[in-house]
């Protein structure tokens, strides 16, 4: 039993049904592994590694830049931002909320890049469930192609104070 | 007192007792099941906000109330318990004196100041930053001071268990090899050492930061490191969980381990592999690298997750072959219909072990892929995860255990057996339906820790399904359930401690399952089918999340 000391010659042969399931097992967890590498090279959805050091200025500048550049409208107070099929697309996070609105184009393929001017943020597209985390001092940069028109928000899903749950922010597809 | 007479032989067991361990043992599950109490109050006012019906608290309280409740459960509750289990693992289970009864002591004041301060910390207000406290968040310095002081007396009562098995080894308390569950408490204490270290690393800057001796603290170091103490501490709980598993089944139905030789390998491979899986809070993080996440991500080709595929078989096989030598010989599973399903000890840990697996395994795992992890990561999907692994599986276990701490250790009888196993069966479906509503919630994007999916005061309002709706209410109806069975556990196990008739130093005073004679080769082929069964779900659940994943944007 498994409060007794064992003597002697403990180390028996292994049922056939225990290695069975250890055989099957342990070729699952190859599949399990396999999949990640081959999704990384084949499949269409994969976190980036395309990332920078940048200080909350260097990258607020670049944001206002192109918010000046390419603004069309105003929504809730939030400045809409139409982008360029292929152009490099911004959203800040900062306490509590997403900057700018974004216009995109559906099947175009855009350049975004996150970053926080403040906490660690979470940056989630709602409903369409597509998430990565956003840090202060690290510029994120996702190549991202939406493929259904609409609207989809950008809910914070990480706990950054208070007012957390007021952070939500808007792309709009067309 | 001289050391003879601080022993005494257990008449049920036959287990040398030293009674300085007993009173350890004693002083941490008080310990821990008074954080279960507190943070099971808080659980409650949670769950009340969470559920869009009810929405209770206001966000300030709602955020406070979420931070004690996650660090009361996952870390007083859970590691005060397991202190407890290293007090039973080395020092009863081996007959052995405890090797530093004052440093045993000194640890255990260490850990109660710790958890005061942080408590004290959360309920003023100065530390509303979560379980996870990230920086740049700011709590008060009393609050990572808490945490120090409580990694430091944990890691002097690893220490002392660690000394203990030396002592044993020297004193010659016992012949052989140690017992499987000595040994499965030694793969806890040994992932222990590594998590607690990653603690005082990543809290000792951070604790020094809020005093402002450190002026800057990067967020993606501190969430690599803190996370090599907020996983593992989470595989700390699977191995001492695996090694109640064992446990119980020798007491509810006189089990021994099929294979020795398996089930050990199996807790190496923990050993190994196991602390890589910190990566799965940085699957969609930019500041490492996609090879990097694939290789930790999956504990090295996922042998970690081979070890708790191959526990997940042995641990039912050893309950096939004793029931079966106790006559329930009958087709594929009549060792499993005619098991003693009324005994709350047996209830808990049988429903812990399928439930872990079933649900908390495969869907850790799948979220747990790289890229899956895209449409899982800090959505209700993961705390529907843990929920399922770490309440439904290590804390139902714990619960089961505690079935037998109070008769065995207070000499004490259960008062209301009866309501004991209803309270494990209402406990483990009650989060069973909370976990499923919670994860499903999830797949449609729900938040964790957030105040409002309403979204009323937030600049644009996005439009929740009726179905993640309805899946909140489950959780939400599941959980009260869980509620029920959580409070039956404190009142059963308070009032038998000091309420129970003392049950007296007599043979047969209190039943523990014969175990039966071994006898030629006994068939585990009803367990074969089982663990097929889960295989057919694991894969099934696992290929559509891909299906989900590939079906939102392109992204890389």
């Amino acid at each position: 039993m498994s409060l007794q000391p064992l003597t002697g010659v403990w180390w028996k042969e292994v049922d056939p049904a225990e290695k069975v399931w250890i055989g099957l097992a342990l070729l699952w967890c190859l599949i399990l592994f396999a999949m990640m590498p081959l999704w990384a090279f084949t499949g269409t959805q994969n976190p980036s590694f395309e990332t920078y050091r940048i200080t909350n200025v260097e990258f607020q500048k670049k944001v206002e830049a192109f918010v000046e550049q390419n603004r069309v409208g105003e929504d809730r107070g939030v400045p809409v931002v139409a982008a360029r099929p292929g152009q490099d697309v911004y959203m800040l996070g900062r306490m509590w909320s997403w900057y700018p609105v974004l216009k995109l184009k559906r099947g175009e393929t855009y350049r975004l890049h996150l970053s926080s001017m403040d906490l660690v943020h979470g940056f989630s597209l709602f409903p369409l469930n597509l998430n990565f985390m956003v840090l202060p001092g690290y510029e994120y940069v996702l190549t991202v192609t939406p493929t259904q028109a609409g609207e989809v928000y950008a809910v914070c899903n990480e706990f950054c104070g208070i007012g957390h749950h007021q952070m939500v922010g808007k792309i709009i597809v067309e | 007192m001289d050391r003879a007479s601080a022993f005494r032989t257990c008449v049920h067991t036959g287990l040398r007792v030293h009674l300085t361990a007993e009173r350890l043992i004693k002083a941490h599950a008080v310990a821990g099941v008074l954080a279960i109490l507190v943070g099971g109050v808080a659980a409650v006012l949670v769950l009340l906000t969470r559920w869009p019906a009810v929405h209770l608290l206001d966000p300030a309280l709602y955020y406070r109330a979420l931070t004690f409740h996650g660090i009361n459960m996952l870390i007083f509750w859970i590691i005060f318990f397991e202190v407890a289990i290293l007090y039973f693992a080395a020092p009863i289970v081996l007959g052995s004196r405890v090797a530093w009864p004052r440093v045993g002591w000194v640890g255990f004041g260490l850990m109660v100041l710790g958890s005061l301060l942080i408590d004290v910390a959360i309920l003023r207000g100065g530390a509303d930053v979560m379980f996870t406290s990230y920086v740049p968040l700011r709590a008060v310095p009393s609050f990572y001071l808490g945490w120090i002081l409580f990694a430091v007396g944990a890691l002097v009562g690893v220490l002392n268990f660690f000394a203990t098995l030396v002592v044993a080894r020297a004193e010659r308390t016992y012949e052989g090899s140690v017992p499987l569950v000595t040994f499965g408490a030694l793969t806890a204490a040994i992932i222990a050492l590594v998590t607690l270290a990653h603690g005082a690393i990543i809290y000792i800057p951070t604790w020094l930061w809020s005093l402002g001796v450190i002026q800057n603290l990067d967020a993606g170091m501190y969430r690599l490191v803190w996370w090599g103490l907020g996983h593992p501490s989470q595989q700390i709980n699977v191995s001492a969980m695996v090694a109640v598993w064992y446990l119980l089944a020798t007491l509810t139905v006189g089990a021994t381990p099929v294979n020795e030789k398996v089930s050990r390998w199996a807790f190496v491979l923990y050993i190994l592999f196991i602390n890589l899986a910190s990566a799965h809070h940085l699957l969609v993080d930019p500041q490492v690298s996609p090879a990097w996440k694939i290789w930790n991500t999956s504990y090295g080709m996922y042998l970690a997750v081979l070890a708790s595929m191959i526990h997940g078989m042995t641990v039912p096989a050893s309950v096939e072959v004793a029931q079966r030598r106790h006559g329930l010989n009958k087709g594929l599973f009549e060792w499993l219909t005619k098991a003693p399903w009324g005994n709350a000890g047996f209830a808990a840990f049988f429903l812990s072990l399928v439930l872990f697996g079933f649900m908390g395994g495969i869907t850790g795992v799948t979220f747990g892929a790289e890229q899956v992890n895209i449409i899982s990561h800090n959505t209700l999907r993961i705390p529907g995860h843990f929920h399922a692994t770490v309440v439904a599986g290590t804390t139902l276990a714990f619960m089961g255990l505690t079935y037998y701490v109070v008769p065995l250790i207070w000499r004490r009888r259960i008062l209301w057996p009866r309501l004991a196993t209803f309270q494990a069966y209402a406990f483990g479906i009650g989060v069973a339906i909370f976990a499923a509503g919670m994860t499903t919630a999830g797949s449609y994007a729900i938040p964790r820790r957030h105040w409002d999916v309403q979204f009323t005061a937030a600049a644009f309002q996005p439009p929740v399904e009726a179905a993640a709706h309805v899946f909140l209410g489950v959780m939400g109806l599941g959980g009260l359930l869980a509620a029920v069975g959580g409070a039956l556990y404190v009142l059963i196990t308070v009032a038998s401690v000091l309420f129970g008739p003392r049950i007296p130093d007599e043979p047969g005073a209190f039943r523990l399952a014969p175990v039966p004679p071994a006898r030629g080769h006994t068939p585990i082929s009803g367990t074969l089918v089982l663990v097929l069964v889960f295989l057919a779900a694991f894969v099934v659940y696992y290929f559509l999340n891909w299906k989900w994943l590939a079906a939102i944007w392109l992204v890389k």
